[in-house]
């Protein structure tokens, strides 16, 4: 039962990291690419990692996994957040169909 | 069920190597910069589906410390990309 479920999660995490990917290959813009690639690649990975926890059970392998997890998922998120950031500054236009941009009179 | 998670590996795998492509060919340099950092998210996932396939936990730690250092590394990346320097 316990092979089931991790399994079932590694699974899971394995396609939202398949989604992320597509989406880094084929969305035309820089910034459209780093939202899809970020959040779908970090909720996968921390999906692969419930995984690993129900696998292990109650051990050190498993705890070390629980650790793993608030790092991932506050680091990728800070990470990706700077990343824009400095795109924005560094003079990357938005792509030609985006409508509204916010940040531009946020910095005036 | 090992003989899965064999594939689920070799799929995960292949998924950095599309970020490689992206490091390799993007247009501009914040481009590679994306391929770098979801590179670095990636693999922390091949580490945790290793260290299921060996049973060895001290693969768990090599995530870990490669989540950390592709954190730091990301930021100084963002902050060259802004122009400024790194105290201000």
């Amino acid at each position: 039962m316990k092979e089931i479920i991790s399994i079932v999660f590694i699974t899971v995490g394995v396609l939202f990291n398949l989604l992320g990917c597509i989406g880094i290959l084929r969305l035309p813009d820089t910034y459209n690419r780093l939202q899809a690639a970020t959040k779908a690649v970090t909720l996968g990975c921390c999906s692969i990692l419930v995984g690993v926890i129900f696998h292990f059970g109650l051990s050190d392998a498993a705890t070390k996994a629980f650790i793993a997890i608030p790092i991932l998922f506050f680091g990728s998120t800070v990470a990706a957040h700077a990343l824009i950031r400095g795109t924005y500054h560094f003079g990357i236009t938005l792509g030609d169909k985006c409508v509204k941009d916010d940040y531009k009179e946020a910095i005036k | 069920m090992s003989q899965f998670l064999n594939i689920l590996l070799y799929v995960q795998i292949s998924l950095s190597t599309i970020c490689l492509y992206r490091i390799i060919r993007g247009p501009s340099i914040p481009d590679r910069m994306v391929g770098v950092d979801i590179f670095g998210i990636l693999v922390v996932g091949v580490c945790a589906i290793i260290s299921i396939q060996t049973g060895r936990s001290f693969i768990l730690d090599i995530g870990i410390a490669w989540i950390i250092l592709s954190f730091i590394g990301t930021l100084t990346l963002a902050k060259y990309l802004t122009g400024k320097k790194l105290n201000e």
